[in-house]
């Protein structure tokens, strides 16, 4: 990747150069526009709740099977709905989590949220392993809310961070496969969409999908609310 | 260098529709060509020089790779043949069927011809200017898929057999798991093509379409309202959260269904164009990476708008025509542009048909607008034109992202050029615009048993319906069969238009926006465009057949973010 290319990229998404400075040279990007391609993802630095620094591409997502969306500790709006949410499908999948599928919560007030105050409210809420709670330079967070998408098309109501997105992202990096559901949806669902990304040996060697009313429920404990 | 490009783009194909890394300034370079070489595209239209922003203002993409305009004969949709179904269809399924349901009153309408549809992996050429062919998900090999051609009175049963790539091969945009609905098709549920009965190759489903009247087997016994006759179908994948790509892929096609008053022969009946004369067209905006493979953006929740119209799967192509009237089947067949087409030279459209049904009488119009699902049949008479006379059917409805037309018309020279018609000979016409088309079935609103009450919302980025998301094990309605309601939609989404499709039988407009509807709105739909702070009042029945539908925005960008709910009708 020459460095035309990705200063183009930059350019087009808005983006300060900063953001240049702050990435290394991962796996291909594509994106000359201001959404990430699925087929190369930057390699911004983050920080985790745990206080160690991760690689957005390397650490969080390459090979991976990931839950993805952003947050603030202190939103009094989504965000504990979805987080709830989340936990309810960190039960579900149990130990799945951390070794299938990886959480990732972003927070959209990187100031706000140092790995400290992060890891306090991972505690406060139960996450498990497997989920981590992340920060990063200001700048990084913005290009990858823009990157993943979690924009919206009114600058005024994009600015308000109150109003902001509150899409949760699954995905498989390796399958380029990625798919959003809004974060106050069911957890069963959730959890449901979330195994579709985990490759299985035996994997839709049957067809057929849910088909009601008599479906039964593919996850153990899942609940089909 | 011919060989070496194909086989990049095998490479590339078999990463799907992600664009390649080596692409970014390439695409740049192009793009800039691009905006030299197709002049009276959107992205010019603002007459700065500088692409960067031209860029930003189309949702942040590069543009397709050039194409030249009317290069292209538009294709007509090939018929699909009556095959022979072995194992035969039948009431419950047969082996290699993916699970369902019995199929509701099989042997009262035995499907007297049968069809089979592959979906699989293929490639398609959208325009020779393209550096390759572009790998499609397709019907048959074909975008769009084969044109059914059905009459009332005789059932048929498609199988749609699941070619694609193993959900584990696949890499990409899209899921390879499909389930097909009929799109305005009053047919059972199991047959509906339900977002979550979806299935995974090698299986297969039949659809039974018994194309038999609404009313049949309650209002109207034994044979149905022959008022309720439909007319211009689509049939495409409906598999949840991942139908936006799978149709944009290709996986969509026409179906156009006949009765004794819409004959298909302009000898007989109403004598609307027919044959060569009767032409659908399906129209779907794109976007091309510079390897020329089609580009979906997974990163985007709002809607995605395409720099290429394509029109029967060719982008900008030509229509050679006679001077004589057309009759033409348009589709906007999404993921989330709407349309108001113009004809260059002013010439009128007759609007006969909205979403399928005959209106009651043929109405004039200067322009015709559509927004994603609908349909509209308008007859073009081209017979006072000269020859060598180009007319360009233009596109000239404003729109710069998900949200929905911005509510400005383009002026003529801004506007998408989308099809051209070269009128070339002279042609026998012996097709008429009746005076009367088809009577509105006789309803009675003051028996509705329930009036329901949707509101149509958008709160942090979250499509949603009565404050709740898509969930297909959640009923959100029961309406009983063979009973009417009232169904009022509300669209308080902050400035976001919504093509709201309801699945089963066609809906009345009561009122819109506390007014009684006008002109086209007076007939039966089955997409109503909700606009930013509108509010419509629908009449809807619920004949016939028992068990669960959905209704759901058709941006199918919107559809697949959950704006959507399951009602079962229930006994």
């Amino acid at each position: 990747m020459n460095f035309l290319a990705r200063f183009g990229a930059y350019a087009l998404s808005g983006c300060l150069p900063v953001a240049l400075v702050l990435s290394t040279d991962g796996p291909p990007r594509t994106g000359p526009g201001g959404h990430f391609s699925p087929a190369g993802f930057p390699n911004l630095l983050l920080r985790s709740h745990e206080g160690k620094e991760v690689r957005f591409y390397d650490d969080l997502l390459k090979g991976k099977v990931v839950v993805l969306h952003f947050f603030y500790t202190r939103c009094d709006g989504v965000c504990p709905q979805t987080v709830e949410n989340l936990l309810e499908v960190q039960r579900i999948l149990g130990e799945r989590v951390g070794r299938d599928v990886f959480l990732h919560s972003i927070s959209l007030k990187p100031d706000e949220d140092p790995p400290e105050r992060l890891a306090a409210y991972a505690k406060e809420v139960g996450a498990g392993p497997g989920w981590l709670f992340l920060t990063g330079e200001v700048d990084v967070v913005e290009r990858l809310r823009r990157g993943l998408g979690f924009v919206d098309p009114d600058p005024e109501v994009d600015k308000d961070k109150s109003q902001h997105v509150g899409m949760v992202l699954f995905g498989n990096e390796a399958r380029q496969s990625w798919v959003a559901c809004p974060g106050g949806s069911s957890p069963a669902l959730m959890a449901e969409q979330i195994l579709w990304m985990v490759p299985e040996p035996e994997e839709r060697a049957g067809g057929g999908g849910p088909t009601d009313p008599d479906r039964t429920p593919i996850l153990p404990g899942g609940k089909t609310k | 260098m011919v060989s070496k490009r194909k086989g990049e783009s095998f490479r590339r194909s078999k990463k799907g529709l992600a664009p390649g890394a080596a692409d970014g300034l390439g695409r740049r370079d192009l793009l800039k060509m691009g905006l030299l070489a197709t002049g009276g595209y959107l992205v010019a239209r603002k007459g700065t020089s500088s692409p960067l922003i031209l860029v930003r203002r189309r949702d942040d993409f590069p543009p397709s790779p050039p194409t030249t305009p009317w290069a292209v004969a538009l294709p007509m949709q090939q018929v699909a043949q009556n095959v022979a179904l072995n194992p035969a269809p039948a009431e419950f399924p047969v082996q290699g069927e993916a699970p369902r349901a019995p199929h509701q009153k099989w042997s009262q309408f035995l499907p007297q011809k049968t069809y089979e549809l592959v979906a699989a992996e293929t490639t398609h050429v959208f325009h020779p200017d393209l550096p390759a062919p572009s790998t499609v998900w397709s019907f048959n090999g074909m975008i769009p898929g084969p044109l059914i051609k059905a009459n009332y009175g005789e059932p048929i049963v498609v199988r749609f057999r699941n070619s694609l790539p193993t959900v584990a091969q696949h890499v990409g945009p899209g899921r390879p798991e499909i389930s097909i609905h009929l799109h305005n098709g009053h047919t059972a549920s199991e047959s509906d093509g339900n977002p979550a009965d979806f299935y995974a190759t090698p299986f297969f489903k039949d659809n039974h379409y018994p194309n038999v009247l609404a009313g049949f087997a309650s209002t109207h016994q034994p044979n149905g309202d022959p008022n309720e006759a439909l007319s211009s179908l689509w049939y495409h994948d409906h598999r949840f959260d991942f139908t936006a790509p799978n149709v944009y892929k290709g996986l969509a096609g026409m179906y156009s269904l006949f009765d004794n008053l819409d004959t298909g022969n302009e000898l007989t009946g109403l004598q609307l164009p027919s044959g060569a004369f009767d032409v659908p067209l399906f129209f779907a905006d794109k976007l091309f990476q510079a390897n020329g493979q089609v580009f979906f953006d997974t990163f985007n929740f709002d809607g995605l708008l395409g720099d290429k119209d394509t029109v029967n799967g060719k982008i900008q192509p030509y229509f050679n025509v006679a001077r004589r009237k057309y009759r033409f089947r348009m589709l906007n067949g999404g993921p989330s542009r709407f349309y108001e087409f113009f004809l260059s030279n002013g010439l009128p459209f007759i609007h006969i048909s909205n979403d399928g049904n005959l209106l009651p009488a043929p109405i004039t119009k200067e322009s015709l607008r559509i927004s994603v699902a609908e349909r509209i049949d308008a007859i073009v008479d081209f017979s006072n034109c000269s020859i060598g006379e180009e007319i360009i059917l233009q596109n000239r409805l404003e729109q710069e992202n998900g949200r929905g037309p911005t509510g400005h018309l383009l002026d003529p020279d801004e506007a998408r050029e989308v099809l051209k018609f070269v009128v070339t000979s002279d042609a026998d016409d012996f097709s008429e615009v009746p005076a009367t088309l088809r009577t509105l079935p006789t309803i009675n609103p003051n028996g509705a048993a329930a009036t329901r009450t949707w509101r149509f919302e958008r709160t942090n980025g979250q499509w949603a319906i009565n404050g709740k998301f898509f969930n297909p094990n959640e009923i959100r309605a029961t309406p009983k069969l063979n009973t009417s309601e009232i169904w009022i939609l509300k669209n308080n989404s902050g400035g976001w238009s919504h093509p709201i499709h309801i699945h089963l039988e066609e809906f009345r407009v009561q009122k819109i926006n506390n007014q009684d509807p006008q002109g086209t709105l007076v007939s039966r739909k089955d997409v109503i465009e909700l606009g930013p702070n509108t509010e419509v009042k629908l009449f809807m029945q619920f004949r016939d057949w028992l068990g669960k539908y959905p209704m759901h925005c058709h941006n199918t960008v919107h559809e697949d973010h959950q704006m959507m709910l399951r009602w079962d009708v229930i006994p």
